[in-house]
């Protein structure tokens, strides 16, 4: 019984992702087959090849969107991880004022995703001039408190108080404690908050709305344009979906267990 | 009598690197999630609109989203069946599966674990699901049912104002294992087992006593923990609908709150306005916490 449904839910989650590589596999005659069949019978690359060279229905070339998407996570994910590790350190160790109220702010604004906030937050990007550049896809994603909060509750959990007035008392600065203890004790939490924030950076999410020039767009820009092309486009687009897949999956996949060992820290009191 | 002042200044001195570390991340956090919902709430009570001098107009948007927009009400409506229906379902669906891998091998769990986060982790790849539901004889689902002799004639199931919804719903479901079921699995296997062996010796009957008795009190944290995560998931539902049933849909019978919102801003500019119906999702989704937290705390505090 348990494993019936745990079969059929394991199947209902990855049938989306298997079609994807089954039909980058395919032929175009078998996209077009009919009746059509599920699994491919002669699996070709020429999807994939097909991507890098299409240009009929991409404005620029698929190696640009691809650049901009592999340079807006990593840059965005390095400083996300730097920032939100940083502010961590003080939420859940330091003593000073307002810190109670920001940490209040942080748990609240957890229910807040970049989505719902889109329409007065494309004000605040605009007026920085943001609009139209990289930024615009990278500075709003730091104020998304997911990663601070993990932090602060891995710190708290963790790293015991004696520790840390062990190192004040051989003359340690907060700096110097934040740099040699803290930041190696939390290696877990950060490596989730590298998958946490490369995914949603790699996806994109709502942030296309902020940029209108098609060589600052990003491969979930080029994966649309080419599956509105129709029908005939569906093995390039899956093409594009499974090149999509690779990098989070890898990247989680090489983390799964530091995941694992921060989220059981995550809990709320 | 200068003791405490310079007792202050040393406090300060004291805790000016903590105010250091913290700065970067909190001035992101006030230029893009502060003032973008603090003005929500000032413009929500203007008539501005990108061009002219925005005026005061008090309860005006608020007073017509409620009394006058049709579309808002229809938006409102599937807002609350959406987070409803896909919330609780994706939140206990999470906890359930989390549950039954939880006594598993590690490689199993390993691999569950992966291919039910999946989704989440390649979350544009959503749109696969309209190849599934595509409309015509050759749509996967489509083939299958007439395969099967269900249907005779394909079924328009993006379009068709009498299964887009449903179809909506299954793809953000298929959504809804994301951090809120990390949370679960790595807070299950944290338990304490001593408190089963316990619990054991004073006479739990079942599996379902232990759950109820052991399991959920000692979860509470992951589970408001999770909370949050479905709650900020459930009521965020439009970019998907838009991207499935095309924008607008068939007589709005997907649309959103949030939809709404963005089809003032970016196609009417009438920023008031969409100030006004974004402060309405804000309010829902505080409301829904607050109860949310309240039932949760109440029920782990028995």
């Amino acid at each position: 019984m348990i494993f019936m449904f745990l079969a059929v839910v394991s199947l209902f989650m990855a049938l989306p992702l298997v079609y994807a590589i089954v039909q980058s596999l395919k032929p175009i005659n078998e996209i077009f087959a009919y009746p059509p069949r599920f699994f491919v019978q002669r699996p070709t690359i020429s999807n994939f090849r097909q991507v890098f060279i299409l240009s009929d229905s991409l404005w620029v070339p698929f190696t640009r969107y691809l650049f901009n998407s592999v340079f807006v996570s990593v840059i965005g994910t390095v400083i996300y991880v730097l920032i939100s590790t940083a502010a961590a350190y003080p939420l859940a160790k330091g003593k000073f004022a307002g810190k109670a109220l920001v940490f209040n702010m942080v748990v609240w604004t957890l229910l807040f995703t970049t989505e719902v906030t889109a329409v007065p937050k494309y004000l605040v990007v605009a007026k920085l001039g943001l609009v139209d550049t990289y930024w615009a896809l990278i500075f709003p994603y730091f104020a998304n408190t997911l990663g601070v909060f993990l932090v602060r509750q891995f710190i708290v959990s963790s790293i015991p108080d004696s520790t840390l007035e062990a190192a004040r008392i051989d003359g340690a600065s907060e700096y110097r404690i934040f740099r040699s203890i803290v930041i190696p004790s939390v290696k877990p939490a950060w490596l989730t908050l590298t998958i946490l924030a490369f995914k949603d950076l790699w996806n994109g999410g709502s942030s296309g709305d902020y940029i209108y020039s098609e060589s600052l767009k990003g491969l979930n820009a080029a994966m649309s344009s080419i599956a509105a092309g129709g029908l005939g486009r569906t093995g390039a687009a899956c093409a594009v979906a499974v090149l999509m897949m690779i990098p989070p999956i890898i990247i989680f996949l090489y983390s799964q267990s530091s995941v694992m060992e921060t989220m059981t820290h995550s809990g709320l009191k | 009598m200068n003791l405490p002042q310079s007792l202050s200044k040393a406090e300060i001195r004291k805790s000016a690197p903590y105010y250091v570390l913290l700065a970067p991340f909190l001035l992101f956090f006030i230029v893009f999630m502060l003032i973008p919902v603090l003005s929500a709430i000032a413009l929500s009570f203007t008539d501005f609109n990108m061009v002219q001098v925005p005026h005061i107009v008090g309860l005006k948007n608020y007073v017509q989203i409620f009394l006058n927009d049709e579309v808002f009400m229809k938006a409102f409506r599937n807002t609350l069946v959406f987070a409803a229906v896909t919330g609780p379902v994706g939140y206990i669906l999470s906890f359930v599966v989390a549950w039954l891998i939880n006594e598993m091998g590690r490689k199993t769990r390993t691999v569950i674990t992966f291919l039910v986060y999946a989704p989440s982790l390649t979350a544009n790849v959503y749109f696969i699901w309209t190849y599934l539901f595509s409309s015509d004889t050759s749509g996967f689902l489509n083939n299958l049912l007439i395969k099967m002799g269900i249907i005779s004639d394909p079924i328009y199931w993006l379009t068709d104002v009498k299964y887009n919804f449903s179809v909506v719903m299954v793809v953000i479901i298929w959504l809804s294992f994301g951090t809120g079921f990390l949370a679960f699995v790595s807070g299950l296997q944290a338990l304490d087992k001593t408190y089963y062996e316990a619990a054991a010796l004073d006479g739990l009957k079942n599996r379902w006593q232990e759950l109820y008795y052991v399991t959920f009190p000692q979860m509470g944290p992951q589970l408001l923990f999770g909370a949050v995560m479905s709650i900020s998931g459930a009521f965020a539902v439009g970019y998907h609908n838009k991207a499935l049933t095309g924008f607008p849909s068939t007589d709005y019978s997907t649309h959103t709150i949030l939809l709404h919102a963005l089809d003032y801003a970016d196609n009417r500019y009438e920023l008031g306005y969409a100030s006004a119906v974004s402060v309405i999702l804000f309010a829902l989704m505080i409301l829904s916490w607050i109860l949310v937290n309240k039932v949760l705390k109440k029920f782990n505090d028995e």
